[in-house]
This record gives C-alpha cells, sequence and structure tokens, in this order.
C-alpha cells in the first residue's frame, strides 16, 4: 500500500459525544472539499410493507426545511459552483457536497440541518411518490433490471436484501408520510451517522466547525434491528424471466461473504481472474476484462458476446454476480457447461502466482486512479466505514498481495459451488416495434 | 460565519486562479506531420491520461456503409501487425491500463489511462492501433456479432430510440441524421476490405491532437509522443468534409416509435442549436442552464418534476460541437402522462425565448459556471477534456483564465436573443418512444 504522506496523508478519526463518527483527510493539491454524511440505513433495514423507504426518505431530504426550503438549497450548492448528489444503496444512504474550499460552510450548515429539521410535508410526500413510481417505471424498461430484481428475490428468501432498493410497487403505492417520517427519525440520526471530509481545510479548524454545528443535536433513538439471517442455500435455483427484445441476458450469482469475512480478498482475486477486476470506486473509471478467463473461453470462444462480473462490498454475505449475453445463435446450456468448466479449473488447480501477481497490479492501478478525485476520496472514507472500518481500504492491496493460490483455489471450492447458486435468465419475446409521424 | 473563520477552514488557497490550466502551465507542441501535442503535469496522483483524436469520422461514410467508422476504431485494437488481440490486453491490462477508441461524426477519438510507469507502453499502443490496424478476419467477425448486439438493445431502448427519431426529424438530409452505430442492415454488409480501406484513405496525422495530462514532465510527455508518431504520413488523407447547410422545420413535428412491453416513455423535444464556436454559445448555454440545469434542472425540473411530479428526470441539454449540435429537452414519464408533459415543456420553451431571464436567474447561473470550473477540472480526465476542447474550437491557451469574464459579459438581452433565435415553440423537433401509441 502507498503510505506516501502526499498522495495518502494521515486520517483524522473522532466520536462526537451524541456518537457521531467524523473522518476527516486533508488533501491540499485543489482548492476543493468533499463533505459527506453517511447514514447506516439502505434497503437492508426494510420490511415488506415499506420496501423502498430509505430510497424515498433520500428524496424527501431534498424538499428543505425551514432553515433551508428547498427551492433555496440547491440554488445555493450550484451558485457557489458546487455539485451534490445522494445515493441509497442496501447497506447505507450517503449524501455529499463538493464545493470550492471557500464555499464548503453551507455544505456543513445544510447536512447538519437537515439531520433532524426535514419537515415531509405531505403535499411534497404526494408529489414525489408519483416521481419514485416514474423512476421505477425507467428501472423497469431495462432487462437487466427486471432479471437482477427477480434473481435477488429467488437469492433471498429470507434476508431483506430480498428486494430492490427502490422498493416494490405496491409498497410505493401504498406508503403514507407518517411511515417515512418515522424512518427518518429513528435511522437519520448522528447516533447512526458517520461524517466524512476530504480536501483543502485545517483538520482542527474543520472539526471545531463540524462539533459547533453536529454535537447540539440530539443522539437519537438507539437501534437493536437486525435483519433476519438468510439459512443456507441447499440447491441451485433457476428463474426465467420474459419480456420485449430479442436479446438473451443471463445472470449467474454465487452467494459470497461479508466485506469483513477474511475470504473477501481471496474472492476478490478470485473474481479478477474469472472476469477482469472490479472497479469500487465510485469516481474513476475501470479497465477491461478481455484476459480474464471468462472472457477468453465464453467470448474467445465465440459462445457469448460479452461477459462481466462483481463482487460487492456488503455487511451481510450477498452475491458475486457474472452477467453474460450468449450469441444469438449459442443455446444457454452450452455457454453455462463452458463456465462451469472454467469454474471446476479453477476449484481443480491453483492459479499461476503471476496471475495474482496481475491481480494486485491492476487493484494498485483502480486505487492510484480512484485517488485522483478529492470526491472520490470522501467516498472511501465513509463507504468502508459502513461494512468495516478506514483501515479496510488503508489495509485493502496488502491484503490482496498476501492472497494465495492456494486460497483462491480454496474459495473457489467454497462458494463456486451449484448448491450455492441462483441463476437467471431473461428471455426476450421479440420488438414489435413501429413507427408513426405526424406534423401537427 | 465570519469570513475569518471561513479562510480558517482553509489552509492553502495558494492554488487558486493559478492551478487552472493557462499558458504557463500547458505545454503544446506541434510535430511536422500536423499532431499537436497538448500537456500538463499533475504528480498528485502516479497516474496519467492520454486521450485526443485524429480527423476522421462517419462524415466520411456513404450511406450504404453507415456504422464504417465506428466499427473501424473499435476493430483497431483487435490485432496490429506486430501484436495479435491477445498479446495487445496482455500488454495492457497487465499494467492495469486501458485505451479504446470511438468514432464518432467528426472525428474517431482515443482514450486511455495507466501508472505513469506505463506511459510508454500506452503510447505504443496507440501508435501500433492507428498505423498499423491488422483487422484480422476471426477479430472482426467477434466485433461485428457484438456490434449486432449492441444494435438489437438499442432498439429496445427508450431513450436511444427517442433521440434517433428527434435526429431524423431536425436533421433531414443532414450527416447529423444519421445514427453513427448505423443500422444492423450496413453493419452486416461491411466487409472487412471496408475498414482496410477507410482506413488507409482516412486516418492520417493531420489534424491529430493529443493531450497528455498527469504524472509526467511535459518536456518528457512531448518527446514520448514525438517518438511514436512524428514519422507518421498519409499524402492522401482529406480535409474534412464541409457540413451541408441545415434545413430548418417551419412546424413542430412528432415521431413516435412504439416499442411494446416497457414502462416508460422517454420525450426529447428540441432543435438544431448553435455550433461550439458560434458568437452567441455563451449566452445559449447560460441560458440553457437556466432553462433545465441551474440546481434541479431548471426550470423544466421544477415545472415538470418538482411541481407536477410527472418524471423522474426532466431537463435540458446543448451540446454545441463543430456543428448544429441538437438543444433539447427531454424526460421520463408514464405513458398515459406523454401529452401533459409535452405541453408543460413546450410552455417554458415558450417562455424562455418570449421572456427574458430574470437578472437573478443569470447571476445564478453565472455564478455556477465560475465557480465548479476547479471541480471539473480535478481529474487528469478532466483537464485532458479541457485541453482538448482548447484546441479543437480554437479558444486559446488563456481561455481558462479569461472564462469568468467571458461569462460574467452576457446579459439577459443577449440570452432571450439567443433563445428566441433558435427556440420556437411551434416549431420544435419531437421524438417519442416507450409504449406508446399501441
Amino acid at each position: 500500500m502507498d503510505h506516501d504522506p502526499i498522495t495518502n496523508p494521515p486520517v483524522t478519526r473522532t466520536r462526537l459525544s451524541n456518537g457521531l463518527l467524523v473522518l476527516l483527510k486533508e488533501i491540499h493539491y485543489a482548492p476543493i472539499i468533499s463533505h459527506w454524511v453517511w447514514y447506516r440505513v439502505g434497503s437492508r433495514n426494510e420490511i415488506a410493507g415499506t420496501t423502498g423507504i430509505s430510497h424515498w426518505v433520500e428524496h424527501m431530504l431534498f424538499k428543505g426545511s425551514p432553515q433551508f426550503p428547498a427551492s433555496v438549497l440547491d440554488k445555493a450548492i450550484s451558485r457557489d459552483g458546487g455539485f451534490w448528489n445522494a445515493f441509497t444503496y442496501l447497506d447505507w444512504t450517503t449524501f455529499f457536497e463538493t464545493m470550492p474550499a471557500d464555499k464548503i460552510d453551507l455544505a456543513l450548515r445544510l447536512e447538519s440541518d437537515r439531520m433532524a429539521n426535514c419537515l415531509f410535508d405531505p403535499a411534497e410526500v404526494s408529489s414525489e411518490r408519483t416521481v419514485i413510481i416514474t423512476e421505477r417505471q425507467g428501472n423497469e424498461n431495462e432487462p437487466l433490471f427486471r432479471l437482477g430484481e427477480e434473481l435477488q428475490g429467488a437469492a433471498f428468501r429470507v434476508h431483506s436484501y430480498h428486494h430492490e432498493i427502490i422498493g416494490d410497487l405496491a409498497d410505493l403505492q401504498s406508503m403514507q408520510r407518517d411511515d417515512l417520517y418515522r424512518h427518518y427519525r429513528t435511522y437519520y440520526t448522528p447516533r447512526n451517522a458517520v461524517v466524512t471530509v476530504a480536501g483543502d481545510f485545517e483538520t482542527q479548524a474543520m472539526l471545531e466547525r463540524i462539533r459547533e454545528l453536529y454535537e447540539p443535536l440530539p443522539a437519537g433513538p438507539e437501534i437493536d434491528w437486525q435483519p433476519r439471517p438468510e439459512p443456507p442455500q441447499a440447491g441451485e435455483r433457476r428463474i426465467t424471466v420474459e419480456g420485449p427484445g430479442e436479446t438473451v441476458y443471463v445472470q449467474v450469482t454465487h452467494r459470497t461473504p461479508e466485506a469483513s469475512h477474511p475470504d473477501f480478498f481471496p474472492l476478490t482475486v478470485l473474481d479478477s481472474l474469472l472476469t477482469g477486476p472490479s472497479n469500487l470506486n465510485m469516481f474513476g473509471g475501470g479497465i477491461s476484462n478481455k484476459t480474464s478467463r471468462l472472457y477468453r473461453a465464453l467470448v474467445e470462444g465465440e459462445l457469448a458476446v460479452s461477459v462481466h462480473g462483481g463482487l460487492q462490498a456488503t455487511i451481510d454475505p450477498f452475491l458475486h454476480t457474472i452477467t453474460l449475453l450468449p450469441r444469438p445463435e449459442r443455446e444457454v446450456e452450452e455457454v453455462l457447461a463452458v463456465l462451469d468448466g472454467e469454474i471446476a479449473r479453477l476449484q481443480d488447480a491453483p492459479p499461476e502466482a503471476d496471475e495474482l501477481a496481475r491481480a494486485v497490479k491492476q487493484a494498485r492501478a483502480l486505487f492510484a486512479y480512484g485517488s485522483e478525485s478529492i470526491t472520490n476520496q470522501g467516498f472511501w472514507l465513509g463507504f468502508s466505514e459502513m461494512f468495516a472500518s478506514y483501515d479496510w481500504f488503508t489495509g485493502y492491496l496488502d491484503r490482496l498481495a498476501q492472497v494465495t493460490p492456494e486460497d483462491v483455489q480454496r474459495v473457489a471450492q467454497v462458494y463456486l459451488r451449484a448448491q450455492n447458486r441462483n441463476l437467471g435468465v431473461y428471455q426476450p419475446t421479440g420488438n414489435g416495434t413501429s413507427v408513426e409521424g405526424e406534423a401537427e | 460565519m465570519s469570513s475569518s473563520q471561513r479562510t480558517a477552514l482553509r489552509r492553502h488557497a495558494a492554488l487558486g486562479a493559478a492551478s487552472l490550466p493557462g499558458p504557463e502551465n500547458i505545454t503544446r507542441a506541434s510535430l511536422p506531420n500536423g499532431i499537436v501535442v497538448l500537456t500538463r503535469p499533475n504528480f498528485n496522483s502516479p497516474s496519467v491520461v492520454v486521450s485526443g483524436y485524429i480527423q476522421c469520422g462517419g462524415m466520411f461514410e456513404p450511406d450504404a456503409k453507415l456504422g464504417l467508422a465506428g466499427f473501424t476504431a473499435a476493430a483497431l485494437m483487435r490485432g496490429t501487425q506486430p501484436r495479435s488481440f491477445q498479446q495487445i490486453y496482455e500488454a495492457l491490462e497487465s499494467a492495469g491500463a486501458n485505451l479504446s477508441f470511438d468514432g464518432s461524426t467528426h472525428t474517431t477519438g482515443f482514450g486511455g489511462k495507466a501508472l505513469a510507469e506505463d506511459l510508454g507502453l500506452l503510447l505504443n499502443l496507440l501508435s501500433e492501433a492507428l498505423r498499423q490496424p491488422a483487422f484480422p478476419e476471426e477479430q472482426v467477425e467477434r466485433l461485428r456479432a457484438q456490434i449486432l448486439t449492441r444494435l438489437a438493445i438499442r432498439v429496445q431502448d427508450t431513450g436511444e430510440m427517442a433521440s434517433l427519431a428527434f435526429d431524423e426529424i431536425v436533421y433531414t438530409g443532414h450527416p447529423y441524421s444519421r445514427p453513427e452505430d448505423g443500422y444492423p442492415e450496413t453493419v452486416q454488409a461491411l466487409t472487412i476490405q471496408d475498414l482496410v480501406e477507410f482506413h488507409r484513405k482516412h486516418y492520417g496525422p493531420a489534424g491529430m491532437v493529443i493531450a497528455v495530462v498527469g504524472a509526467v514532465e511535459p518536456q518528457q510527455a512531448v518527446e514520448m509522443v514525438t517518438s511514436v508518431l512524428d514519422d507518421w504520413t498519409n499524402p492522401q488523407q482529406p480535409a474534412p468534409p464541409e457540413l451541408p447547410k441545415l434545413n430548418l422545420l417551419k412546424e413542430t413535428t412528432v415521431k413516435r416509435v412504439a416499442i411494446p412491453g416497457k414502462y416508460q416513455a422517454d420525450i426529447l423535444m428540441g432543435v438544431a442549436g448553435p455550433p461550439r464556436r458560434a458568437p452567441e454559445y455563451m449566452a445559449a448555454v447560460l441560458g440553457n442552464s437556466v432553462l433545465g440545469q441551474f440546481g434541479m434542472m431548471g426550470r423544466i425540473g421544477d415545472a415538470v418534476r418538482e411541481k407536477a411530479g410527472l418524471a423522474y428526470y426532466a431537463n435540458s441539454s446543448l451540446n454545441g460541437g463543430l456543428g448544429p449540435g441538437p438543444w433539447t429537452v427531454s424526460a421520463g414519464v408514464d405513458p398515459a402522462n406523454v401529452e401533459r408533459a409535452m405541453d408543460l415543456i413546450r410552455d417554458e420553451i415558450r417562455r424562455f425565448s418570449s421572456e427574458p431571464v430574470t437578472q437573478e436567474e443569470l447571476a445564478d447561473s453565472q455564478a455556477n459556471f465560475i465557480g465548479r470550473l476547479p471541480l471539473t477540472l480535478e481529474s487528469n480526465g478532466g483537464v485532458a477534456g479541457a485541453l482538448l476542447n482548447l484546441e479543437r474550437y480554437d479558444l486559446g491557451l488563456d481561455y481558462y483564465r479569461r472564462y469568468p469574464s467571458l461569462v460574467n459579459a452576457v446579459t439577459v438581452e443577449e440570452v432571450l436573443e439567443t433563445a428566441s433565435r433558435y427556440l420556437h415553440p411551434d416549431r420544435l423537433g419531437v421524438g417519442i418512444a416507450g409504449p406508446v401509441g399501441e
């Protein structure tokens, strides 16, 4: 790992009296500061009847408060040349602002305010309902969303990873303002949050300002709710989704452990060998995967037009996913037979050491690309804290380098078993497209 | 908060304006064969970005061979005289590096990144791919299968199909009416000989621009580019063709693409906008920001998303390039709300093209444009893109230093004049795609 104080400066980690965790990283190469607030809440914390509630609350937090009404909020950020956004994920929800350094105070005031003072006006809840249902319809236009939603449902019968982050349509139609507000008051609190700041500031002054704004907020209720653990899987499950189009999509998922599990690192190397390196950066591009084992076997072998894969860093065990598009003239079964052959090859013999060395170099390059962006540095400070700690990030390359060929063989045997697999096929039913023109 | 506190939060203000690209930190070199090299160092990360373009694109394609420029560009990395496909990607991916080519209407672009220690490898592969592609049959056929799958997916993509419908209406008889990726029939008919010929005739160093940004000294960057590309020649390389005159719409024209089985319809409404080098371009982009960008997607976002709750996304965009790129408003809506959303958008276009924006609206967008500049330039890729724009549109190396005064010089009158010149609520091209008209 890079221990250079310039490219990887030290991080200050502090907990305020109300439980809010703060991580600060000074980076002085550009006059920019990125400020993030992370809440330990996502679709993982949702139950039937209120699926999609975390994502909806995220939307409502852009609707303003008495101090920062909605119309003032986004204009103020944009006027100062900042950009801001928010993401809701399985395990977490995050809000960020990247601003010219001398304008960052606005972001601190805004985020500390909306941690406590959003109103959830019923009229705003109602207009946002149709916006979110439309967002879901946009997702449903995509074959991979339809397939992924069914597949996740099949893979998780008990755990709340069962449903999509955006939620089920039935719940989006029925959820009420008070459900949303209760969720907000339970989870979007200092006790359940992490504030991370990266960029051109002085740590002591920044910490003082954060204390001033965030420490007076009440800690919020203790949260003892945990999702129900998914029982072990006893055999392969297959699902089929039919929909418009001419292209077959196949997703092959295997259940994999949580990011803090020691096997996560050998699995990361395994994923890199099979389908190319996953890019965990939120900002900073990835690289191609044409020398990966599955690209060679399936695309160069003229069975598929593309193959990609990835592992996600999550709190609870989730899925390794391989997505492939068979060539139109190929049967799904013949593609899967070759895929199984490649998995068996990894299970039967440890990979060559130089294949591992290459995976580590690729990870090092992706880290370098990600470190160009101060926004991405702020992202990592908080993202790693959601499922482990920032040490997970700083130790990442070292731990990848320690993975042995035998480790990779072992995790292939343990996790890439058919009994541990959920497989989905999107079967296209044809186009039926037509065009009609008119002058008004 | 007091201004002294505000200063205290920052330790380091030395960079400021000086960190923006400008004459004293950009190195520009011209090689005798016509290649322009632009470079700017950044040692804050051990990585480097290479990007640029050559003067060759879909403009050179006959109608029967649509997609040829894109196919040729994508095939460059499928094998070169010195290296096979596997050898190319073995070298590239072993280094954690990336390099790809993309054919568009006017130019063929390239982009790559690597750790600084592997810049030599990246430039060697760039030069090989541009100058010595082998177009091996087996690889070209695999690529063709991939392109055909992408086109099969395009037919199902409501956003892309709305955009194609829009282009056909607004750019009738103009090269911009043609999809850069071609159609399945044209791609199916292209031969390896077509690719070889297209490359031989149209690829050359004249007008090529390459930007190198990252952990490399400027002189070294120029020397490295020179060493791999200064002996490239193509005496037959033609000059880029002129764009024909565009016939403007006389009435609003709508094209609906029915894609059964979808849940949402995409709408794209607009006109052909000003080219990047038009004198009124700055007034147009600032006006566009007011119309559908600023804050939560400007006036369009306010009307269609915030007030009516009709769409998750509803915004406007202006892509002025070498020619009259599209100036559009787009939204994704429930199929039952298409007409309502179109009415709201038309009302906003009517207001925008007939009444001046307020001083406050313009000042907001001006502040946004100036304030966000350092953010758009924070990564090597962002800087490389900025350097290429300087060259492509002949803006001058001091453009980003002059930028604040250029932005602030625009008046509400100029915004209205520009808006009324281009946008008329009754002369719009409208592309709609989704489960409509079933």
